[in-house]
């Protein structure tokens, strides 16, 4: 029997996949799908078509009868392909294969033996072959693994769909032996295997995520990846002093995909269809999903990472990232060591620190202090400027702040308004003012009648200690002189002080987004109530007059 | 119908009601008075209803129903009317006279229609002024109708004599005055009566030629007045044009000669202007504009007595009529020139023309041609004013008018319009005999760059300047929006220009002039083609930065774009709807573009100066300025320790260009030499050699300095100088210790430090302005003018008012619903009492027919008994 003489002779057919016909049927499978193995007769017809239909001869042969099994080889052979036609003729024949395979429960069921052992041995002949053809899907399921780093996408794609195809039958017909009644099985190996690949060291995966995304709708899969994910990253970065930021960058794009259910309720969107669900199986907990999802994210996240992905994290952290642990409090570590790196990743920092201190009673020591550091020329120009400020309002929007911090604020922010832009300046104003409004007590930095009059402004910039600062003993001469600010709107804003402020606060929700571009549409679009004024000394040339800068400093030629 | 009448009559009843009811009757019968006794005294309150006569107003009421309303219950059913047939009687169109003569002729008509065909011998009777003459002859006392009209009372001698002589004989009077004719034989009677006929006919034809004469005279005289007035007062009456009498048309030499003559009387105004005397009205123009301008800097609203009133006259009755301008040209003169055509008749035009004219030629240097297109800009309305003025002068208005105006431009927006410009121009068409005379206004971008590329620079210039004059607003129609739009290609053309590769600065140069000319012509288009570019310009720019936050500097159209909107909108203005946007604009550039190579330093140099240029008059602070001068110094300053200042956005502390600027070539140091920085580095910075490179640096710092100094002390005032300036201060010093600078620049930093530490240190506290303080809440009762007892009042006056009417329209309403239920009433019992007079009548009728029945009854039986008895 040629089936029994192949399956013989295994032991060269490891599962690294160079399963190679040895009678005869030559190698060529690697380039050139036109074997005579395949029948003698197919010379003719190469090519994809040709390739699907020969495969497909192949999966019907092996399917109806044991006795074609040595096939198998031939297909796997086209599994090595260099074309990626080929591959993705080989694949879709393989998913058809050791779907039909699975369905039919002709894998082997329990751990698996070594081949040898069982080939040698003297069971019954079913069973060989069913622990042959399941170290067969072995040697598949690992070839599809190492296609999820195949430079074409489709095949990447491909290659994925396969293999959470098999998890789904393998879930549904498990490989392994229930230990007890309605023992929760998941094909935790493969699953792995897909997780590993999908977190490639190497290269950007983005994309291949994006499309995995979609399988985390399913609560076990989510469960299952989280679990897998923690224990991925666990095993990247172990021992290695040196991570690669793209395996970071899979690797938050992983985890920031995940996202629980915000309600309570019995999960039961299962990927893998379960006859019925069991109370006592962990997927079906919510808690324990968090619990899950907790340790993820700490695992993740004690690592040294990179700027740019922590500033990533930090983004989301509010959001989706401390709502769902099941003790947000853990996170301290991790917020306090990015509040004090400074800059940017220090203002994205405060929003999750503002949530522990708000909701979870966290205690920060020189909380405002350390906010008030903050606070430097860049500050307004930063892209999460908006953010920023936000946060600043909420955190000084109490009104049992002692007056002197706030002055001190008041005054650290007018003097940073000095350097910048008009849409920060329009912003930040009415911010101040707001401050002002707030605290009564802090109104002498805007009026203080009969105050002597000074060198120099006591206030000191450079001391770190807002108390320190002698901000009440100043005044906001900065914005009297942002009153003659070119812009006629932040003129306005700044002259509020001239007056006493009006009760009501100015919100500054809406201001916080404008861009100078809107402003300028605005000005642009504006209708003055006379005609355009005109300028009345007639020009001359380009540079203009002899006493115009233009004239003095550049030349025509 | 019914109601509204008897609502009329019941105010006409109820209206004498009144004065009768009154204590105004003499002496009532006190057993008619009835007394409406008060209970109580109610100070202030008229009564009115206290005394009344009941009795007597009943019976008036019902005597005034008896004589109206009865009657019209009683004529109920007639419908006969009387019916006026007279020809046109209720014609009001027809005079009386001609009424008269259409009723004559009518009744003659139907006295001409024989009554029957048969009647041979039926004549027509004879009249005389529609009396016949055979009742003349019967009754001699026919007065004359029109003589009775007219001399009234006035009985002559001989009518009376014919009247009341009677007798056959002659008149007595008529014998004495008529000694000679005795053998004549005495006239007969009717002789006599045909004679007075005639004499009084005569009289009344002489009267009426009297009359005519008189209606001709006065209305000579009034032709004769109103020529008279037409001179007097420039201005025709209307009902000449009206009145279809023809006038003999006046010879050319007549009018000419008569508007010579008033010419000479009219103001002698425009005598040529000295020199002085114009330029102080230059200065006094200035003054006024700057005014203007420092308005607009600061802010404030339009204050209100600029819009005030015109001057009114002692004599105005206010009834919107004015006084029309005349619409003649005076003579004057203009620079030596007689000004035949365009000028405004002297100071009759409004002022506004008059400066916006002098203004042109402020600008209008020396060339001869420039001299006229400006004066040909700014006189539009002027020119529209006057013709509207004269249009009902002269008889065929304004077509005439415009095709004079059109007529006698035409050689001006050509080519010869007086001698002397005739010769400078001759030589020069002669230099340039290839350019066409007229243009027509492109209608695209590419079209005027097909015009103008490839041409000289004056070529080009005088292109656009033929186009602007060929194309006139005031020659045709459409020439206005055509011109318009010729601003926006001329800014797209300068565009390209700029961007091209060398930028072709010297022809920008001189394009700006036209381009400010077009301005001036038409601000707002001009303002929304500037506006287009710059958003265009920003819309770019945003893009980029909306994805990387940051984006390259613009090419170099951009910043000519922006420094040509500053030579065309006054910078200085608080808000201006192109100049902010510009602002933005600039701004965006200093803080959104890194600097990254020399030729983006030179870009951002530029943009600076600009910049300062902008806020030159207004002196406002830019905050970004200040970052982006610091950011240019760091780049030049050799070791940073970084101590003192932040860099903000665009510059980086440390990274690959934070020492662009640095020059660490001794020997380059000293070859350097200071001048100016070439604009068009910042289109195109050709490969230098690395000396080259290392002055351009040098330069560029240079300039960087002269803009620092610039700021200090401009800002040297500001309340919080020394920290606006603390970051500059602070790259200053470590830049003058790191000693590695030309000796030039070193000696202009330290004196930038001098300078800054020289500004005042003034840190008085802040005051609010006192507010004023907010009245206490008083107490006191609110007072209201009592107007009139009862509910009606605390409104206002237009409430009091209509509720004032409502109550009368009620009062008005009860009434007339009572006096309409009293007609009813009266109506009713009128009826009642008829049916029970029928009934009576009948009653008796009854009554006596069974009578006369009973006595036949009687008498039978009685016949019938005596029958029995038989």
């Amino acid at each position: 029997m040629r089936a029994t003489a192949r399956l013989s002779c295994p032991a060269r057919r490891d599962d690294g996949g160079s399963g190679r016909d040895v009678s005869g049927a030559p190698g060529g499978g690697a380039t050139g799908l036109v074997c005579p193995a395949w029948g003698g007769g197919m010379e003719g017809d190469a090519g994809p078509g040709g390739a699907r239909r020969a495969l497909g001869h192949l999966v019907e042969a092996v399917l109806a009868s044991r006795g074609e099994a040595n096939a198998v080889f031939d297909i796997l052979a086209v599994l090595q392909s260099e074309d990626q036609e080929e591959i993705q003729e080989a694949v879709h024949a393989c998913s058809r294969l050791f779907g039909a395979l699975l369905a039919r429960g002709e894998l082997f069921v329990g751990p698996l033996p070594s081949e040898e052992m069982v080939l040698t041995g003297s069971r019954g002949a079913t069973r060989k072959y069913k622990v042959w053809m399941r170290h067969r899907y072995q040697s598949c399921c690992n070839r599809l693994g190492e296609l999820l780093a195949h430079p074409s996408f489709q095949v990447k794609e491909l290659a994925l769909s396969t293999l959470m195809k098999f998890v789904q039958l393998e879930g549904e017909h498990p490989l392994e032996q229930p230990k007890w009644e309605s023992n929760y099985l998941f094909p935790h190996q493969l699953f792995r295997l897909v997780v590993g690949g999908l977190l490639s060291p190497e290269e950007d995966r983005s994309l291949l995520l994006s499309q995995f995304r979609e399988f985390l709708e399913h609560d076990d899969i989510r469960y299952h990846t989280m679990q897998a994910a923690s224990d991925t990253v666990a095993r990247a970065t172990d021992g290695r002093p040196e991570v690669p930021l793209a395996f970071w960058n899979n690797a938050f794009m992983l985890l920031s995909s995940v996202s629980l259910p915000r309600q309570e309720g019995t999960l039961s969107s299962f990927y893998v269809k379960h006859t019925e669900l069991s109370d006592k199986w962990k997927v079906v907990h919510l808690k324990e999903h968090r619990k899950a999802f907790q340790q993820m994210w700490l695992r993740f996240l004690k690592h040294q990472l990179p700027l740019r992905v922590c500033k990533k994290v930090l983004v989301i952290m509010h959001d989706s990232i401390l709502p769902h642990l099941a003790q947000p409090s853990l996170m301290i570590d991790f917020l306090t060591r990015a509040y004090d790196i400074g800059g940017a990743v220090s203002l994205l920092a405060l929003n999750g620190l503002f949530i522990l201190i708000h909701k979870h009673n966290l205690e920060y020591p020189d909380f405002y202090r350390k906010l008030y550091g903050l606070l430097d020329p860049s500050v307004f120009h930063v892209k999460y400027r908006a953010r920023f400020f936000h946060l600043a309002d909420l955190f000084l929007s109490s009104s049992h702040l002692p007056a002197y911090l706030v002055a001190a604020f008041a005054k650290r922010l007018a003097r940073l308004a000095l350097t910048a832009p008009p849409e920060a300046l329009l912003m930040v104003l009415p911010f101040i003012c707001n401050l002002l409004r707030r605290h009564p007590a802090c109104r002498v930095l805007m009026h203080r009648p009969r105050g002597p009059e000074l060198d120099a402004d006591p206030y000191d910039p450079t001391e770190e200690d807002p108390a320190q600062s002698r901000a009440l003993e100043s005044s906001l001469w900065e914005l009297q002189a942002l009153q003659q600010h070119y812009h006629p709107e932040v003129s306005k804003a700044a002259s509020a002080i001239n007056q006493a402020l009006s009760v009501p606060e100015v919100s500054i929700a809406p201001l916080l987004e404008v861009t100078a571009f809107e402003i300028f549409e605005r000005d642009l679009k504006k209708k003055g109530p006379e005609s355009v004024p005109l300028e009345f000394i007639p020009a001359r040339g380009l540079l203009g007059r002899r006493e115009d800068l233009c004239a003095q400093l550049f030349t025509l030629s | 119908m019914g109601k509204a009448r008897s609502a009329a009559r019941g105010r006409a009843s109820a209206a004498p009601a009144g004065p009768w009811g009154g204590r105004a009757r003499p002496n009532p019968n006190p057993f008619e008075v009835k007394v409406n006794r008060q209970k109580f005294q109610v100070l202030g309150r008229k009564t009115r209803h206290d005394v009344g006569l009941p009795g007597v107003s009943r019976a008036r009421a019902l005597q005034k129903r008896t004589q109206t309303l009865l009657k019209e219950y009683k004529e109920r059913d007639k419908s006969s009317v009387f019916r006026d047939k007279r020809f046109g009687e209720y014609n009001s169109s027809i005079s009386p006279e001609e009424k008269m003569m259409k009723r004559f002729a009518l009744e003659q008509q139907r006295q001409h229609e024989k009554k029957s065909i048969y009647n041979l011998n039926e004549d027509e009777e004879l009249t005389h002024y529609g009396q016949s003459l055979a009742d003349i002859e019967k009754h001699n006392d026919i007065v004359d109708s029109d003589s009775d009209a007219e001399d009234q009372g006035v009985l002559s001698a001989e009518l009376t004599a014919t009247h009341f002589g009677g007798g056959g004989g002659p008149l007595p009077g008529k014998a004495a005055q008529q000694p000679g004719g005795g053998e004549e034989p005495p006239k007969s009677r009717r002789e006599l009566i045909e004679e007075l006929i005639a004499r009084s006919k005569q009289e009344k034809r002489e009267r009426q030629a009297q009359r005519e004469d008189a209606l001709e005279l006065t209305e000579k005289l009034d032709q004769d007045w109103k020529e008279i007035q037409a001179l007097l007062a420039r201005k025709t009456p209307k009902s000449e044009s009206g009145g279809g009498k023809e006038k003999p048309e006046p010879d050319a030499y007549d009018m000419m000669v008569r508007e010579l003559g008033f010419e000479m009387k009219a103001q002698p105004s425009n005598r040529m202007k000295t020199e002085e005397e114009l330029a102080r009205e230059e200065q006094a123009r200035l003054r006024r504009l700057e005014a203007e301008r420092l308005r607009r800097m600061l802010g404030r609203e339009e204050e209100a007595h600029s819009k005030r009133p015109k001057h009114l006259s002692a004599d105005d009755l206010n009834d919107g009529f004015v006084l029309d301008t005349d619409g003649r040209r005076l003579l004057s003169y203009k620079d030596g020139k007689m000004n035949v055509e365009e000028e405004p008749s002297g100071d009759a035009s409004g002022g506004e023309t008059g400066e916006e004219e002098e203004e042109g030629e402020g600008w209008s240097e020396g060339g001869p041609e420039d001299s006229d297109s400006p004066d040909g800009h700014s006189d539009l309305e002027s020119d529209a004013g006057s013709e509207d003025a004269r249009g009902p002068d002269s008889p065929d208005g304004l077509e005439s008018d415009a095709e004079s105006e059109v007529t006698s431009e035409r050689p001006q927006g050509g080519q010869r319009p007086s001698p002397r410009e005739r010769l400078t121009r001759d030589v020069r068409a002669a230099a340039r005999a290839e350019l066409p005379y007229t243009f027509a206004v492109p209608e695209s971008c590419e079209e005027l760059k097909s015009l103008l590329l490839g041409k000289s620079t004056e070529d080009q210039l005088l292109v656009v300047e033929r186009i602007q004059k060929c194309n006139h607003p005031s020659l045709a129609v459409g020439n206005k929006a055509k011109l318009e739009k010729l601003f926006g290609f001329l800014l797209e053309y300068i565009g390209d220009l700029a961007a091209s590769d060398p930028p072709e600065l010297c022809v920008i140069d001189k394009l700006v002039v036209p381009l400010y000319n077009l301005c001036q012509m038409f601000p707002e288009s001009a303002s929304d083609a500037v506006k287009f570019v710059l958003r265009d310009a920003m819309h770019e720019m945003e893009g980029t930065v909306e994805t990387t936050g940051r984006a390259a500097f613009p090419g170099l159209d951009v910043l000519i774009y922006l420094k040509i909107a500053g030579m065309l909108f006054p910078t200085s203005d608080f808000w201006h709807p192109v100049i902010t946007p510009a602002l933005l604009c600039l701004s965006q550039l200093l803080t959104k573009c890194p600097v990254q190579s020399l030729q983006d330093v030179v870009k951002g140099l530029f943009v600076c100066c600009v910049f300062l240029d902008y806020v030159s008059l207004s002196q406002r602070f830019i905050p970004e300025l200040i970052n982006f001068l610091a950011g240019i110094l760091h780049m030049a300053t050799p070791n940073k320790q970084s101590q003192g200042y932040t860099l903000v956005h665009p510059f980086r502390a440390h990274g690959k260009n934070s020492e662009l600027l640095l020059v660490s070539d001794e020997e380059d140091m000293a070859t350097w030499q200071r001048r100016s920085l070439p604009l068009q580095w910042a289109g195109s910075l050709k490969a230098q050699s690395k000396t080259e490179a290392n002055h351009t640096r040098l330069s560029c710092l240079a300039v960087c300095l002269a803009l620092v100094r610039r700021c200090v002390v401009a800002y040297g005032l500001l309340p919080s100088f020394h920290d606006i300036t603390q970051p500059l201060r602070a790259l200053l010093t470590e830049y003058l210790s790191a000693r590695c600078c030309p000796a030039a620049l070193q000696e202009l930093s330290r004196s930038i430090l001098t300078e800054m530490e020289s500004q005042p240190r003034h840190c008085r506290p802040l005051v609010c302005e006192k507010s004023k303080p907010v009245p206490l809440k008083l107490f006191t009762p609110r007072l209201v003018k009592v107007l009139e007892f009862g509910r009606k009042q605390g409104s206002t006056k237009e409430e009091q008012e209509r509720r004032r009417l409502i109550h009368k329209h009620k009062r008005e309403f009860k009434g007339a619903v009572r006096e309409i239920r009293k007609d009813n009433q009266f109506l009713a019992r009128m009826r009642l009492s008829e049916i029970m007079e029928r009934d009576a009548e009948r009653k008796r009728k009854v009554k006596q027919l069974f009578n006369s029945l009973a006595t036949q009854e009687g008498e039978w039986k009685a016949l019938k008994r005596k029958k029995f008895k038989k």
